[in-house]
């Protein structure tokens, strides 16, 4: 039911924080860029992963398999699953495909003991990208996120700053940061510091 | 030699001499010099006075371990107290000051205790002080800190950047001596990832101390190290704190050798956390001091650190110089101290000889060997002046005239961070010194730090080392590295001499120079009983000051065995600490302080609340309108209004923090009613409910109002500061003591914005803004929930009530929050909606007498203390009812929940103010307490909630409340306040 | 700080987990049928050995699952982590 007046009337949390965004930004070799990624679509889905049928169902619904190793995403096309729990995924989706996905998963899942909430609103996406990416999110996270530990197409739920969130490295070298609502503008706040001195060029 | 600057040599680059202040006095060194070699190349030895006496002192070492020259830097908000002289890179323009010199370092008023010194023995804190009681605050106490004040601490808030990093290597080396540098070489080529740290800014450690000894090989070493991707090093970087499973703290220095120059935007100092697959401890060794009488004397130094300051800084400590030390090491002071064209005047050896190939080389330089000899005393104020020289046996000794007595009394490996990590130490005895034993965790340790001392023997082992600890994080089927040939010399072993005989009866011989703890002080604690080493420890307070002891810990270990007759092993250790050195708050605060303290949570209506100028008030983490001030209101004129409105007409409060969880599954029905005191399974679906949950001591936890969307679909709330513990204790439920139940739960506080709207005209409100939804007593009552759309937005309208008034909870997505709160907000215009807080709430709820988990409860108070029998089910089992029939949860006379009306009408009861019967009593037997107070513009009066030792007996009855000053009298009533109809109850 | 094994998401730092206390504490089967020292035991007696404990984790920032761990209390040495219903481990020596 995606009703064009609703979705032109929504608000993401650093809507109107884009200046500093853009402001924070550092170009060049030591270069690191924050940016919002509003209202991607996210369902937490809940289910038995020994489950076959419910397996089965969720390929049926999504057109591919849901990731059963911990920590990693798959994806298809404009929508991934999110590895959160043995038990637990967050499928992400373009903007304003959060019904049509709810629909799907319910449609090929009913009858079954699962859950299916829409959380689009729930969180919003942080993306973390440039060279020094890493180096500032070092600052906020105790992961070992060397390259060799923490690859393209995995995720993982953990302490950022003071507050949680999900960290997904994606294809491309850019880290989402999939940060709850509230929480939002503290983190951003908290990365563009974060990310201040890699425009000063100085040689320590 | 040109006063005390060699022309050439050293690591200083003499093409950039730079200008700094001591004491009040200007000075010049050279980038490269450290603070305390720059004073030594001035020849300013004297850098500060001793804690209890006020004795002149010198710098002593060269290193971590100096015990004398801490310094007061900089000046204003960047000053800071007791830095090391010996550790702080010279920059221009730099100011540092003596600490604890008073009023100066030349003229030292407290140089007077040194004539009462009979105050200061061991103990002193406990036999001085103690008498007469009264003097303690009023005159020792604040003398003491006077005097005895190591620096001071700045006043004002550090305007420095500080931050922190996380990260992860395979192998962490904690020095860069040529252990350590051996161990990151043979690791990094093995492919592992290698984190090599040092506190200096450069990298070599005792390399950089030697003459010419493998320049090429350090050169050549850390070009490589420094082209290895997999490598990271961090000069300038301690390596404190050794934690649980591999876990160490650094803290890394990065602007603070730029002074002033220091880029704007960069933190001062980073802290490290590192979890290290391996770690490879290299930290080297500290030299030790030989006791003996005024071995303090400025001009007494450490010998090896004498063959730094020449070899490393091109400063030579002293022109007349001898050399005491009963082993072959310090030989080498000897021949650094007559090449850099001092006069060696004599090497006393206690030992009977010395047949190594050092003392060889320095009898073929014509310096006299005084064997079986040792310094009985050393004279002189400000800087020394003569040794006594005498045979250890006894017999005649001789003056010897001089201003530099290099010192070495051996060795002790650098185990501070093996014993953090929990190591067990083992003595040495053909060493003399503890070294690593038994490790605790994934570690080695190498070179001096490991007792190992000969060059040759430390590069050998910290290349192995290194191919060792990289094998077992899976660098393995590859050879360490050949070491680079090492001519070491042929050395006797030395002979420990703790203490020099007869030196007792001619002055203070210090052991612990930063405390001030001399041998007759351990000695004399030890005739008093004190012959555990933890409390010699804490008795002398000797290893107890910023230095941990890193040069006394061992001479009062063996002075301490000696004085009890036991063996070193059996009188035992100290446990080291962390931090090896001291660590500054801002680096440990990091960028978690001012509004990054905690973080901030805000809802999405926020922005609108700050433009209306809203007071907020912190609950949990988020920030929460508290009230709206209009036109120049106080808080209380901006509650009543607010408070009124709601009554009268029409009220707005942004309820988006309530904490919000979806429970769905065939058992969430059955789940509900175990965890909640009343029944969930016959809930209609879209019918609401009021739920208390209790832990299963019977201890209210939590409350809130759950909806029932679909026969196996559940929506909870609870409160705003219970949100994150609430769904974690329905998980620990469900996974661990019924998983069975098919539940699943997930956390939606933040999908959800909450409007709640609330007053006579909330119906109005309602259906002008959901035309499409029927409003009427019949099809929407009380305690029900409607789906619809509201104001144009998806919507899920709740009508429940937190104040007693007609009111509806209008949830949507968070994204349409503000779009719905402003929509409320125009169709209430006509009403005169008055947008409330946080205040104004909670004096609507108290007046129905509505609690509030956190405030009417604290943990100790259950479902029937608070009246709220009407909720606990009598048929079904639940969490906690088993503990309403425990004794102590059944009694009488517990604190129950009553109302509260003060006989002044105008009196508002403190929160937390205690209650009594008869005040006059003594000691008055206090029975309750006040919980919520307020100030009812409904009431017209003050009003409170309180907790009352069998409350619910004594409605009609007076209670007190002693307050400063004044005591309120306040009837018990019930705890409602209003009608049906919103009269007051009470009359 | 401990490096805990989560049995699901792998190797984590002991501050994305809260403690939860001794493991295989037995609710009473029926609470209204047991006595009260027998309830008080449950609700308040636990085990404070210095050595080998089964004891219970929540994986809060995390996975938010329970499990079990056997650690040593004195050296922090984790010897096993198992998930809430399999069988108590024996000690390890």
């Amino acid at each position: 039911m995606a009703n064009p007046a609703l979705f032109g009337r929504r608000r993401s949390p650093l809507q109107d924080h884009d200046a500093a965004l853009v402001r924070g930004a550092v170009a060049g070799p030591r270069g690191v860029t924050l940016k919002e990624i509003p209202h991607l679509a996210q369902i937490t889905l809940r289910g038995d992963a020994d489950d076959a049928d419910f397996i089965g169902a969720v390929r049926a619904a999504l057109g591919f398999e849901l990731p059963l190793a911990a920590n990693t995403v798959a994806v298809s096309g404009d929508v991934s699953a999110l590895w959160l729990g043995p038990d637990e995924w967050l499928v992400v989706g373009a903007p304003d495909s959060e019904t049509d996905l709810s629909i799907r998963l319910n449609g090929t899942l009913k009858g079954q003991h699962v859950l299916v909430v829409d959380v689009t609103a729930n969180r919003t996406v942080l993306e973390l990208s440039g060279p020094s990416g890493r180096g500032v999110l070092e600052k906020a996270c105790g992961l070992d996120l060397r390259p060799r530990a923490f690859k393209p197409g995995q995720c993982a739920q953990t302490n950022l700053a003071r507050t949680v969130g999900i960290l997904e490295l994606g294809q491309s070298g850019a880290w989402r940061i999939y940060v709850r609502n509230s929480f939002a503008l503290y983190l951003a706040d908290w990365l563009l510091d974060a990310m201040a001195e890699y425009a000063i060029d100085a040689a320590l | 030699m040109t006063g005390h600057r060699l022309p050439s040599g050293g690591r200083i680059d003499r093409a950039r001499p730079l200008s700094f202040r001591f004491a009040g006095r200007r000075y010049q060194g050279f980038a490269g010099d450290t603070l305390a070699s720059a004073l030594i190349a001035n020849d300013a030895l004297l850098v500060g006075r001793s804690f209890k006496y006020h004795r002149p002192r010198g710098i002593y070492a060269a290193g971590a371990e100096e015990p004398n020259a801490l310094v007061q830097l900089g000046a204003g908000a960047y000053s800071e107290p007791n830095a090391r002289a010996t550790q702080v890179e010279l920059y221009d323009g730099l100011t540092a000051d003596a600490v604890n010199a008073w009023p100066s370092l030349e003229w030292d008023l407290g140089a007077l205790t040194g004539l009462v010194s009979g105050l200061f023995v061991a103990g002193f804190y406990y036999k001085t002080f103690m008498w007469p009681r009264a003097f303690w605050n009023r005159v020792y106490e604040p003398a003491i800190r006077r005097m005895a004040g190591l620096g001071k601490a700045p006043r004002e808030a550090d305007p420095d950047l500080y931050d922190k990093v996380h990260v992860h290597a395979d192998v962490l080396v904690a020095g860069s001596g040529p252990a350590g540098l051996a161990a990151a070489l043979a690791a990094a080529r093995a492919g592992a990832d290698v984190l090599i740290a040092d506190e200096q800014a450069e990298l070599g450690g005792s390399l950089l101390a030697a003459r010419g000894t493998l320049d090429a090989w350090l050169r050549a070493t850390l070009d490589e190290l420094r082209g290895m991707p997999n490598v990271r090093l961090l000069p300038r970087t301690t390596v404190f704190g050794y934690y649980d499973h591999n876990y160490l703290c650094l803290l890394e220095r990065r602007t603070d050798h730029l002074g002033p120059a220091a880029p704007a935007g960069l933190s001062r100092q980073r802290l490290w956390h590192v979890r290290a697959r391996q770690v490879v401890l290299a930290t080297g060794a500290h030299e030790r001091p030989l006791v003996f009488a005024g071995n303090d004397r400025p001009g007494v130094m450490l010998a090896g650190a004498v063959s730094t300051y020449i070899n490393r800084y091109a400063a030579v400590p002293g022109k007349r110089a001898v050399v005491f030390a009963n082993n072959d090491g310090a030989y080498r002071t000897a021949l650094d101290l007559a090449e850099a064209g001092a006069q060696v005047l004599a090497v006393v050896d206690p030992r009977e000889s010395s047949p190594g190939d050092l003392p060889a080389q320095v009898r073929a330089r014509g310096i006299e060997i005084l064997n079986g000899q040792a310094v009985a005393a050393a004279t002189g104020g400000k800087r020394l002046e003569a040794v006594s020289i005498g045979p250890l046996g006894g017999g005649a000794a001789r003056g010897v005239a001089c201003d530099l007595l290099a010192v070495s009394g051996g060795w002790s490996p650098v185990v501070h961070l093996f014993s953090q990590s929990q190591g067990k130490l083992r003595w040495d005895e053909a060493k003399s010194c503890f070294v690593p034993g038994t490790a605790a965790q994934a570690q080695r340790s190498v070179g001096a730090a490991n007792g190992t001392f000969a060059l040759g023997a430390a590069l050998a082992e910290g290349l192995n080392a290194g191919a060792e600890a990289a094998k077992d994080v899976g660098f393995g089927g590859w050879r360490a590295p050949e070491p680079p040939i090492v001519d070491d010399p042929k050395e006797a072993p030395p002979h420990p001499l703790w203490q020099v005989p007869g030196a007792e009866g001619r002055g203070k011989s210090f052991v612990d120079f930063q405390n001030d703890v001399t041998a007759s002080d351990l000695r004399l604690a030890a005739r008093e009983g004190f012959e555990s080493v933890e409390h010699l420890k804490r008795y002398t307070t000797t290893g107890m000051a910023t230095d941990q002891g890193k040069t006394s810990n061992v001479n009062a270990l063996a002075i301490l065995s000696d004085a009890t007759g036991r063996a070193i092993p059996a009188t035992g250790t100290t446990t080291f600490r962390a931090p090896y050195t001291p660590v500054t708050y801002g680096a440990m605060a990091g960028r978690d302080r001012g509004d990054r303290l905690d973080p901030i949570r805000v809802t999405p209506i926020h922005s609108w609340h700050v433009a209306r100028g809203a007071a907020f008030e912190d609950v949990g983490q988020w920030k929460r309108p508290w009230y709206y001030p209009q036109g120049g209101e106080d808080m209380h004129a901006a509650v009543r209004r607010e408070a009124k409105a709601v009554r009268t007409s029409l009220g707005v409060l942004d309820a988006s923090t309530l904490g919000k969880i979806d429970v769905r599954g065939p058992d969430a029905a059955e789940f509900l009613d175990r965890v909640y005191t009343n029944g969930f399974r016959k809930l209609g679906v879209g019918r609401c409910r009021y739920g208390l949950m209790c832990r299963d001591d019977g201890m209210v936890f939590d409350d809130g109002v759950t909806t029932r969307l679909a026969d196996d679909h559940f929506f909870m709330t609870t409160t705003t500061g219970g949100a994150a513990r609430v769904l974690e204790w329905l998980e620990e439920w469900l996974q661990t003591e019924w998983p069975h139940m098919k539940v699943y739960l997930t956390s939606v506080t933040e999908q959800w914005a909450t409007v709640s709207f609330a007053g006579p005209r909330a119906g109005d409100v309602l259906r002008e803004l959901a035309p499409a939804v029927a409003v009427d007593e019949e099809s929407f009552p009380f305690l029900s929930m409607r789906e619809g759309v509201v104001a144009g937005l998806l919507a899920r309208i709740f009508r429940i009530s937190f104040t007693g008034e007609p009111s509806y909870e209008v949830n949507v997505p968070s994204h349409h929050g503000l779009a719905l709160w402003e929509a409320v907000m125009a169709a209430g215009e006509k009403h005169g909606i008055t947008p409330y807080g946080t205040e104004a709430m909670h004096v609507l709820r108290a007046e129905k007498g509505f609690i509030i988990v956190g405030q009417e409860t604290d943990g100790t108070v259950t479902p029937l203390d608070l009246g709220m029998d009407w909720i606990v089910s009598k048929q079904k089992d639940f969490l906690g009812k088993r503990s309403f029939a425990r004794p102590d949860t059944s009694r009488a006379d517990r604190k129950q929940l009553v109302g509260l009306l003060p006989a002044d009408p105008a009196e508002v009861l403190p929160e937390g103010a205690q209650l009594v019967w008869d005040a006059a009593e003594s000691p008055v037997r206090m029975v309750g307490h006040v919980t919520s107070s307020y100030w009812s513009p409904n009431l017209g009066r003050g009003f409170a909630l309180a907790l009352v030792k069998g409350g619910r007996d004594h409605h009609g009855k007076t209670i007190l409340a002693p307050l400063a000053g004044k005591t309120v009298a306040a009837r018990i009533v019930a705890p409602n306040f209003l009608d049906e109809g919103g009269k007051p109850l009470h009359g | 700080m401990l490096l805990i094994p989560c049995p699901w998401c792998g190797e984590r730092d002991e501050t994305e987990f809260r403690y939860g206390g001794q493991a295989h504490v037995a609710r009473p089967l029926d609470p209204n049928a047991t006595g009260d020292a027998a309830w008080a035991e449950y609700l308040f007696m636990r085990d404070n050995p210095k050595g080998w404990f089964r004891e219970r984790w929540n994986h809060a920032a995390g996975c938010r699952r329970w499990f079990n761990m056997v650690r040593h209390t004195i050296t922090h040495e984790i010897a096993s982590v198992y998930k809430p219903g399999d069988p108590k481990p024996e000690l390890p020596e």
